[in-house]
């Protein structure tokens, strides 16, 4: 039935015009309801929690193991470091060498927000941040360096509880 | 009063009116357009809701340059939206804004109306040639077909009009209107709740409504412009001042056709349970109502309809409003004697 003669046959409907009036009826009903936009630099949307809006370092956690450089499929996290040589904790001890992050850049205008560098860190130094307010005049500016993203940490919310069992 | 002088008092009245009235309609088309899509538009310009907003878009054309193909037939080229604006602009010589407020009472009004409001066809057939474009030419050949095929509609729907009124002249068409009787057979008990050509010429609204629709190449009849086919069709190759004159005489094109469409069928000036004297004040108030109204409709139908394609276009004007259009001259005509 539903496949039978629809090339050959034209049917008419059973209310002509159906469709156009309901056509008309539709755009006169989104006429009255609340618009979906938001009227953005007066009004603001919050973003959900987990928004992957910045990416945020936590310089203390990271020990410079460039996983998440390597793994950055855009190649977008420059990290330099260098060892230092840490007094032996006891006496007569060994001399330790402990990593120091020197630099740690992100190029936003390079990254394409997969995430990867999060996932990947073992240390936990990095974090995603729902802030998207960084837009700038310049490319160049898009550069995060390691204060502008130990920054984002402020805006990183808090993990969610545990699930209960 | 010296004649000039009356002149100028009325050409500066139109223009008055009529522009502002176009910039209401953009202003409109934006917001209502944005809310139908669940936007907000224009919100900044002029401070609340973007009220300035076609001021700022027409400010913003004008400093534009103002280009000339090479190519381009030079005088043809810079003439054509002057002509287009010019003959939406003229219709409004013999459109009744109160029972004396009216430029020029002609008795051929509606001959001239139909006369001058095929001049801006011949505006858009200037640009789409003198161009020097392929776009602009399809899109001005396009315009030429289309508003061919839709005069005839447009012309047999208001005939009907002027058989049941018996007059030409749109004054006497608005009285008429005023009047309520079936053909002559009296039915005051009604008398004055509804324009009663609304009713009585029903069909002929539904084909003059459709037609300046085409007329005016607005969507779903914009086969001229078809920006994804012609890129912007006969209005390519313009800009700054004149590409305004275009927009603006799209915009005075739809407030002179609703104009009309409120005169002939939604009773123009009149309104019920108000006395002439009355009527002398309010006719603008209640004719330009009835003109926002006609026009929302048509803003409304460009918002909810996709573009048709050509020869759905030409089915829609020959197969189905020319003689819809006969055959409501013939009803009409065989009323109007037989009572």
């Amino acid at each position: 039935m539903a496949n039978r003669d629809l090339t050959t046959r034209r049917r008419l409907p059973a209310f002509p015009f159906k469709g156009l009036l309901k056509g008309l009826w539709l755009t006169l009903k989104t006429l009255f309801t609340r618009p979906v936009t938001v009227n953005y630099p007066v009004e603001k949307e919050t973003p959900v929690p987990r928004a992957r809006g910045v990416i945020a370092l936590d310089p203390e956690a990271c020990t410079v193991c460039m996983l998440c450089a390597r793994e950055c499929p855009d190649w977008c996290i420059y990290i330099e470091g260098h060892k230092e040589e840490q007094p032996p904790a006891k006496e007569g001890g060994r001399v330790r060498t402990r990593a120091t992050l020197d630099r740690f850049d992100i190029d936003y205008a390079l990254c394409m927000y997969c995430g990867i560098c999060v996932e990947v860190c073992p240390f936990d130094a990095l974090f995603w941040s729902p802030d998207y307010e960084y837009s700038e005049f310049g490319i160049s500016e898009m550069l995060h360096d390691k204060e502008r993203l130990t920054y984002w940490l402020s805006t990183v919310p808090d993990p969610p509880a545990l699930e209960s069992k | 009063m010296n004649f000039w002088l009356l002149l100028i008092i009325k050409v500066a009245l139109v223009l008055g009116v009529m522009l502002p009235g176009a910039l209401v309609i953009i202003f409109g088309e934006l917001k209502i357009s944005a809310h139908m899509q669940s936007r907000i538009g224009p919100y900044f310009a002029g401070g609340r809701f973007g009220w300035a907003q076609p001021l700022a878009d027409g400010l913003k054309f004008m400093q534009k340059e103002d280009l000339v193909p090479a190519a381009a037939d030079d005088k043809v080229y810079k003439l054509a939206p002057y002509v287009v604006l010019m003959g939406t602009l003229a219709m409004f010589v013999v459109i009744p804004f109160g029972p004396d407020m009216v430029a020029r009472d002609l008795d051929l009004g509606i001959f001239y109306l139909l006369a001058v409001a095929s001049l801006s066809t011949l505006g858009v057939l200037m640009a789409g040639w003198s161009s020097a474009n392929k776009y602009s030419l399809i899109g001005g050949l396009r315009a030429a077909a289309q508003l061919i095929a839709y005069e005839l509609p447009l012309v047999l729907a208001v005939i009907g009009v002027a058989i049941q009124a018996g007059s030409l002249s749109l004054n006497d068409i608005v009285t008429a209107q005023s009047e309520w009787t079936w053909f002559g057979l009296e039915a005051t008990w009604i008398n004055g709740f509804i324009s009663p050509y609304m009713i009585l010429q029903s069909v002929g609204l539904v084909i003059f409504l459709v037609a300046s629709l085409a007329e005016l190449s607005r969507i779903p009849f914009d086969m001229p412009i078809a920006e994804s086919e012609l890129t912007m069709g006969y209005l390519t190759e313009y800009s700054g001042l004149r590409f305004t004159m275009f927009f603006l005489g799209e915009y005075v094109g739809m407030v002179s056709m609703a104009a009309v469409a409120a005169t002939l069928f939604l009773g123009g000036y009149w309104f019920p349970f108000v006395g002439d004297d009355a009527l002398n004040f309010l006719g603008p108030v209640i004719l330009l109502s009835k003109v926002m109204l006609i026009a929302f409709v048509f803003i409304w139908l460009r918002w909810t309809f996709p573009r048709l394609r050509e020869d759905q276009l030409q089915t829609i004007a020959w197969k189905w409003l020319i003689p819809a259009g006969l055959a409501n001259i013939v009803l009409t005509g065989f009323f109007k004697v037989v009572f």
